[in-house]
C-alpha cells in the first residue's frame, strides 16, 4: 500500500523496473529523467559498479503536481539484473506498488528473461506478495537488433496473465513513456 | 471522517514534536523519520542542504541490506546502524518495527548521548506510530476516490507526453 502521509499530504507510489541484467532498465529510467521538465523530477542517482552495471539500484523521484490537494510521487527504481545481485533486487521489492518488466528481446536473452520472470515471482513470495496481484507491465525492449524473438514467442512465454505489453527501443525513447503511464495509472486505480 | 483525519493529524503532530524534542535534546543537526521503503515521513531540522528523496531513500537501503547481512551470520536485523564520518555523522535505528529514524549530528554530541535518547524517544513514537497506522488504514479509502484517480490520471498524461 503506498504511503499517503497526511501531515505534509503527500503520496508516494514505488515503481520498479525488473529484468534480466543490462536488458536497459537503466536505460528507461535515463530516458524519462532526460525528457521529464527539471521541476518535476528529483535527482536521479545511479549506484552502479565501474563496468557500469547497477549495483544497488538506479532511483528517480517525479513529482505529479497536486492532485485534490495532495502531492503525488512517482519514485521509479531500477532492480541490479545480474543473477548474483539478488540480496539488493530483493530488498528493493519492498513496498513495491507497480512494476515494469524489461524484457531483452535478443533471442541469446531469452532464457535469461524467463528466469527474470521466475526470480521476480519468487523474491516477492518472500514479501507474500503474488505478481498476479500487482500492476504490471512488460516491455519488449531492444527491437531495433537483428537477432530478436518474435512477439508472439515473448508474449506466450513471459505474459500469460495478458498485461499490457508493447515493444521498446529504450535507447531511442521507443516504448518508455506508455507503459510508464499504463502502469502508474493502475497502482493510482488500486491506491482505491 | 473530519474526527479520524483529526486524529491522523494529531498523532503526527506529536510524532514531530517528539522528534524536536529529541533533536533539541542532543542538538542533531537534523531528524528524520522514513519508512522502510523508503519514503520520508516526517523531518526536524537543517535539511536545506540534504537531497531528502535520495537520503531517505539510501537510508531505507542501508537499513534492508544490513538486514540481509545480519541474517548471514544468523541475526534477525541489526536494529541500530552507525555511520561515523569526520565532521557529521549519521545513527540509524528501527522504531515500531516499520520506521526508520535517522539522526544526523555533528562531533559535537557524543554517540552514547544519541543512543540514550533515541532509545528514550523510540518507545514514544512506536506507540504514536503504532495507532496512526491502525487510522491511517481506516482513512486511506476515503482519501482516494474516483475523482482523484482521474485527475491524477490527466496529469500522469501530460506530464509523460
Amino acid at each position: 500500500m503506498s504511503l499517503i502521509n497526511y501531515a505534509t499530504k503527500e503520496i508516494n507510489c514505488k515503481i520498479v523496473y525488473y529484468g534480466p541484467g543490462l536488458g536497459g532498465k537503466t536505460t528507461n529510467i535515463k530516458y524519462i529523467y532526460s525528457k521529464v521538465s527539471p521541476e518535476s523530477r528529483g535527482k536521479l542517482m545511479s549506484l552502479d559498479t565501474e563496468l557500469d552495471r547497477t549495483l544497488f539500484f538506479d532511483f528517480l523521484p517525479v513529482n505529479l503536481g497536486k492532485v485534490k490537494g495532495f502531492s503525488v510521487h512517482f519514485h521509479f527504481y531500477t532492480v541490479p539484473g545480474q543473477v548474483y545481485y539478488n540480496a539488493s533486487r530483493k530488498l528493493i521489492l519492498k513496498g513495491v506498488d507497480g512494476l515494469i518488466f524489461v524484457a531483452d528481446s535478443q533471442i541469446e536473452r531469452f532464457e535469461d528473461c524467463i528466469d527474470s520472470l521466475e526470480n521476480l515471482k519468487a523474491n516477492l513470495s518472500e514479501y507474500s506478495k503474488k505478481l498476479e496481484e500487482l500492476p504490471l507491465v512488460i516491455q519488449y525492449n531492444k527491437r531495433d537488433l537483428p537477432n530478436i524473438v518474435s512477439i508472439a514467442e515473448l508474449e506466450e512465454a513471459l505474459n500469460p496473465r495478458e498485461v499490457f505489453s508493447c515493444e521498446g527501443v529504450a535507447t531511442e525513447g521507443i516504448g518508455v513513456f506508455e507503459p510508464l503511464k499504463v502502469v502508474s495509472k493502475e497502482v493510482l486505480r488500486k491506491l482505491k | 471522517m473530519e474526527e479520524e483525519i483529526g486524529s491522523i493529524e494529531e498523532e503526527y503532530r506529536k510524532i514531530t514534536e517528539t522528534i524536536t524534542y529529541l533533536r533539541r535534546d542532543i542538538k542533531a543537526i537534523s531528524v528524520l523519520l522514513i519508512d522502510k521503503a523508503g519514503e520520508l515521513i516526517t523531518s526536524v531540522g537543517d535539511i536545506s542542504n540534504l537531497d531528502i528523496a535520495s537520503f531517505a531513500t539510501l537510508s531505507a537501503a542501508d537499513f534492508a541490506a544490513t538486514a540481509n547481512l545480519a541474517e548471514l551470520i544468523g541475526e534477525h536485523d541489526f536494529s541500530t546502524l552507525f555511520h561515523q564520518g569526520k565532521e557529521k555523522s549519521i545513527y540509524v535505528s528501527l522504531v515500531a518495527d516499520q520506521v526508520i529514524l535517522a539522526v544526523i549530528f555533528t562531533r559535537e554530541t557524543t554517540l552514547g548521548m544519541v543512543r540514550i535518547k533515541v532509545k528514550k524517544a523510540s518507545t514514544i513514537l512506536g506507540d504514536l506510530f503504532d495507532r496512526m497506522f491502525k487510522e491511517l488504514e481506516s482513512e486511506y479509502a476515503k482519501t482516494v476516490d474516483q475523482d482523484f484517480i482521474d485527475e491524477a490520471e490527466s496529469e500522469l498524461d501530460s506530464l509523460f507526453e
